[in-house]
């Protein structure tokens, strides 16, 4: 990788007379991290990959034998492991629809002229910088059937959100709605204080409705900034594992992040766990690629 | 919008202005939360309907930091006048401190794991930032061929799910010896941390501009002169924000921190839920440990708050 990455560059440059070569400071300058990132993150795992056709256990000292595709048609074959992925699939879709409109929903009230706008704001942004682990972990008080805030704030009574297997997932997706508006609503606020003013004026001239400004000025306006919003929740929701892990132990909450780390670290099957890791990996790259398209065409404009 | 402006827009804006105060009040009231069970005396932590005004206490803290274990007998007049304050407030809530054969006071294991995750979190954003400034600035004014597949790549390492990453390095950490080790951790969060920081990086060099280190070039600096003398003071701001951001990622990370440490060199965001385990537990001084690990977050986001947007975007929506 390190030769390929070498061009070329004006030798006479002033420059490359004294001291070290432009090229020289070039490769010096990204070469380490390059190659930092290839032992710590790719030779990971292209070790794993072996692993991911070999029956290993980590808590024994059994030699691996190599099963050939046999983890992955054995995982593929699991009825379990798909209803993770349905788990999950559902999880996404929950949890960023609801950021998307409660974020975007607050930018569209906050993009007027509020006194305190930006404390307002910078306030409203807290939740999505803490831990998601550590304040996870104060919402099981917040949902506790008999002492919780929200169930005496609602007036819901003994109402079970973490122990009931149908609630659970929900109540995860609540709490990751409320950890990440704030994060749709930063972009939302840029996008919609991005649309010029005199469309505006022009919509009011014309004496077009609210529904139609919105429609037809603010939406197709925010809407590349929103998707990048989305693209990002949408990846960083598939691999949710802090929060749920932290909140509840339903099996009806178990995400896929959780039934990885259920099988590499608690039933100790490494080879599967390695197989199931390629499986995610795999989704994961995909939709960074798409999210990165989305950066730069952003960036271009 | 403003020219004209209709009774029923000022209106609107009125009914706006009270829904962001509501929905701004919903989002805190978890942190408020915290805040406050953080110096409520244990009986006041889960009552209903809740205690929202109460005589505020340090008592949380003092066993925040302490080993206690209950007291049998209640301590004598003498005991209890002998102990200082802070013992005192613990005999008030039924339980004792536990001291040693010497008499020392045996702390808790928050103390070290608030310590362990100050090392880890800051060598790490050391490591990250100083190393992605350098990238960030090879890629910003050299040609480098494939640099967007490179850029990618790089990004891409920060994408992967935590658990599909450790599970190799738990491996290869356990041959080298390396599990439950601060240098373990922080080789982690520096790679992770390392394709951040050089997004991030990349867009606040490539605002600096060239100009000026052509004219150092030409006043006869050398490349690296140039780069330290010009490009790093200007660079301050950005990396800065960088620093702050890699610095939260790192102390708020949760996922490699379980799997990889179990004592020695166990950071806080595992170590707060592990102290609730079985039966009641006791809320105010889960609260106070989790109100003294987000304080200095909080102060953070408040510090970075004009960078948010840029940091959040990995740089590509500046505003």
């Amino acid at each position: 990788m390190a030769t390929t990455m070498i061009t070329t560059l004006d030798r006479s440059s002033r420059a490359a007379a004294r001291g070290l070569s432009d090229i020289s400071i070039r490769n010096l300058f990204i070469i380490p991290t390059v190659l930092f990132l290839i032992v710590f993150n790719i030779f990971p795992l292209i070790y794993s990959l072996g692993y991911s056709f070999t029956d290993f256990r980590a808590s024994t000292n059994a030699p691996a034998n190599f099963v050939g595709l046999q983890n992955y048609r054995d995982l593929l074959n699991d009825p379990y492991v798909w209803a993770n992925f349905a788990i999950t699939a559902k999880y996404v879709i929950i949890s960023v629809a609801g950021q998307l409109l409660v974020g975007f929903g607050v930018a569209m009230l906050l993009n007027r002229d509020i006194p305190l706008k930006g404390l307002i704001t910078t306030l409203l942004l807290l939740p999505m910088m803490l831990s998601m682990a550590v304040v996870g972990l104060f919402w099981k008080l917040l949902y506790d059937p008999s002492w919780g805030v929200i169930n005496y704030a609602l007036g819901l009574g003994n109402f079970e959100w973490l122990a009931d297997p149908k609630m659970a997932l929900y109540a995860v997706a609540l709490t990751d709605i409320w950890m990440w508006s704030p994060f749709v609503m930063l972009l939302s606020l840029a996008g919609l204080s991005a649309v010029p003013k005199h469309l505006y004026e022009a919509a009011a001239i014309d004496r077009a409705g609210p529904f139609y400004t919105f429609f037809r000025i603010t939406l197709p306006l925010v809407a590349p900034i929103l998707m990048i919003a989305v693209i990002f929740r949408t990846m960083e929701a598939f691999k949710t594992f802090d929060l749920a892990y932290i909140l509840t132990s339903q099996p009806t909450a178990e995400l896929i992040s959780i039934r990885l780390y259920k099988m590499a670290f608690q039933e100790w099957q490494t080879g599967r766990s390695c197989a199931m890791a390629y499986i995610v990996l795999i989704m994961v790259l995909a939709i960074t690629n798409i999210y990165v398209k989305y950066l730069n065409k952003v960036k271009e404009r | 919008m403003a020219a004209v402006r209709t009774s029923s827009e000022v209106a609107f804006n009125r009914v706006a202005i009270v829904a962001v105060l509501v929905v701004t009040i919903i989002f805190l009231a978890p942190i408020y939360w915290i805040a406050s069970t953080a110096f409520k005396p244990r009986n006041l932590a889960t009552t209903i309907p809740p205690t929202v005004v109460f005589q505020p206490e340090i008592s949380p803290f003092v066993k925040l930091f302490t080993k206690r274990s209950q007291l049998r007998t209640p301590p004598t007049p003498e005991e209890y006048a002998a102990a200082p304050w802070w013992e005192r407030v613990v005999f008030d809530g039924g339980e004792k401190i536990v001291r040693d054969g010497k008499g020392e006071v045996q702390w808790s294991g928050y103390p070290n794991r608030f310590m362990n995750s100050l090392i880890i979190a800051i060598t790490s954003t050391v490591l990250a930032v100083g190393m992605g400034t350098f990238t960030a600035y090879g890629f910003s004014r050299f040609k480098v061929k494939g640099e967007a597949d490179l850029l990618f790549f790089i990004l891409s390492t920060r994408m992967l799910p935590p658990v599909v990453v450790a599970i190799p390095m738990f491996l290869m950490y356990r041959a080298v010896g390396l599990n439950d080790s601060h240098i373990g951790l922080i080789i982690l969060y520096t790679a992770f941390n390392l394709s951040f920081s050089v997004w991030l990086m990349k867009g606040f060099m490539d605002e600096i501009p060239k100009e000026y280190e052509e004219a150092a070039l030409v006043d006869g600096y050398t490349r690296m002169e140039a780069f330290f003398k010009i490009v790093l003071p200007e660079a301050a701001t950005g990396i800065a924000a960088t620093a702050v951001f890699c610095f939260i990622t790192a102390w708020n990370e949760y996922a490699f921190a379980l799997i990889m440490t179990n004592r020695r060199a166990q950071t806080a965001p595992p170590f707060i839920p592990s102290q609730v385990g079985s039966g009641l537990p006791d809320w105010t001084v889960i609260a106070a440990g989790t109100f003294l690990f987000l304080l200095p977050v909080a102060i953070f986001t408040f510090l970075l708050r004009n960078h948010l947007l840029r940091g959040m975007s990995f740089g590509a929506i500046r505003k």
